[in-house]
């Protein structure tokens, strides 16, 4: 055995009179990962913003903490609103990393569920399942998605319940341990807080994701065509344009995600047109996507 | 008599913290935990009662923790163990396993010889409680 298990008290150290709040900042590489929140997600300003001032506010803290002007653990529990495709999975795992490298959470992993995970289909099912999920985001943040659908108001037998006065037990005793994030749509989990004040009153930081704008959406596409090696020549770049525009009129829009299925949908459209091309191609080819490969979607068939 | 099984057995009883420490061990190795308890320390009693199911993809003691404190709770006075499992191939059995919770008082053990055939004696061991 080592000597981390010794029984003799450590130490004393002496409390530091004084914190360089820019060198902590340096330090704990927090900026990396704001900067890098920065430059890889489009948009989102005002989210970008919260998470600055979340940041600022946990190395305020923990200075506080250092020089012993407060012992608790802040709450750090949070509710991410806003529609689908909006980023919010994406922003949580960075989230997950800037808590970690600040000394919140001791793992830094993320862990994303839905009711499914939560909820069991019987009596008794419940609340080991949720004790299950709860025990694997130990030391790193729990991101529950569309957390609404955990209480159901028309079926008062409803075993959602269960897991919410499980959540809710552990969110309150193991504020050390572990960090919640609750995301969905905004009017429904208003909806939600007003008939679980226990979750309203235990989380702090609530962060509203504001739709992407038609321009914001063209860069996303190019953005993620980019990490895959392909591009979109002058054409397609304005037929992209128009896609975004009509399939933002369309239901089930989904932001973000429409746009990686409609590129998904162009890449295989794409194949589909060089397969049957003869001949020798090269890789600019072999990258390039064409107006037709995005004109040909239903999108467009939908107004003729 | 102080049971003696598993690891760390003739230390001091572990603090929460030391155990804490055990299973950041284990789980850094990828070791799944297991929780086990029973009354009867008997060393042929291999397999005690499981606490639920061995916990496999845990990435902090704190959910360790958790499930052996509804486990002391429930059983304060009985033994109460950890078991890390690792599966890689090769290994595939308990790499570690050590005593977290023991009763007030421990049981001892009875001796029982009998004499059999010719010089030989046969030893039965029971717990005492």
């Amino acid at each position: 055995m080592t000597d981390t298990t010794s029984s003799e008290p450590p130490v004393e150290e002496a409390v530091p009179t004084h914190v360089d709040l820019a060198a902590d900042f340096r330090d704990s590489g927090v900026a990396e990962v704001l900067d890098e929140l920065d430059r890889e997600l489009v948009g989102l300003k005002p989210v970008k913003q919260r998470i600055r001032e979340t940041a600022a506010l946990l190395i305020v803290d923990r200075a506080r903490r250092r020089l012993g002007l407060t012992q608790n653990t802040p709450t750090l529990h949070m509710s991410f609103t806003g529609n689908p495709g909006t980023g919010k999975t994406t922003v949580a795992l960075r989230m997950a990393d800037i808590l970690h490298r600040l000394g919140y959470v001791r793992k830094g992993h993320l862990v994303s569920v839905t009711r499914d995970d939560l909820v069991g289909q019987y009596i008794g099912h419940t609340a080991p399942k949720t004790k299950d999920v709860l025990k694997k985001a130990m030391g790193g943040v729990l991101f529950i998605d569309e957390a609404y659908y955990l209480y159901r108001p028309d079926n008062e037998r409803d075993y959602g319940q269960e897991a919410i006065e499980i959540l809710l037990q552990v969110m309150e005793n193991q504020r050390d341990d572990l960090v919640v994030i609750l995301a969905g749509y905004a009017d429904r989990m208003e909806k939600f807080y007003q008939s679980n004040p226990g979750f309203r009153s235990r989380i702090a930081h609530h962060i509203d994701f504001p739709d992407y704008t038609d321009g914001e959406l063209l860069a996303i596409a190019e953005s993620m065509l980019d990490d895959q090696n392909y591009r979109l020549d002058t054409e397609a770049q304005k037929a992209m344009a128009d896609y975004i525009a009509l399939r933002r009129t369309q239901p089930h829009f989904a932001n973000a995600r429409s746009i990686r299925n409609a590129l998904d949908r162009a890449r295989l459209r794409q194949a589909n047109r060089l397969f049957n091309t003869s001949g020798p191609i090269d890789a600019g080819e072999l990258s390039r996507i064409a107006a037709s490969d995005i004109r040909a979607s239903r999108v467009f068939g939908a107004e003729q | 008599m102080r049971i003696t099984q598993g690891a760390f057995s003739f230390l001091p009883d572990l603090t929460d913290e030391q155990i804490s420490a055990q299973v950041e061990y284990c789980l850094n190795n990828d070791w799944a935990i297991g929780v086990e308890y029973t009354d009867d320390p008997h060393p042929r009693n291999t397999y005690w009662e499981m606490w639920g199911n061995p916990m496999f993809d845990l990435r902090d003691a704190a959910g360790v923790m958790m499930e052996v404190k509804a486990c002391r709770k429930a059983f304060p006075d009985h033994y109460i163990r950890l078991n890390a499992f690792d599966s890689t191939r090769g290994f595939e059995t308990v790499r570690l396993s050590f005593i977290v919770n023991r009763p007030k008082t421990e049981p001892t053990f009875d001796y029982t010889r009998t004499e059999v055939r010719g010089r030989t004696v046969n030893i039965t061991m029971t717990t005492e409680r």
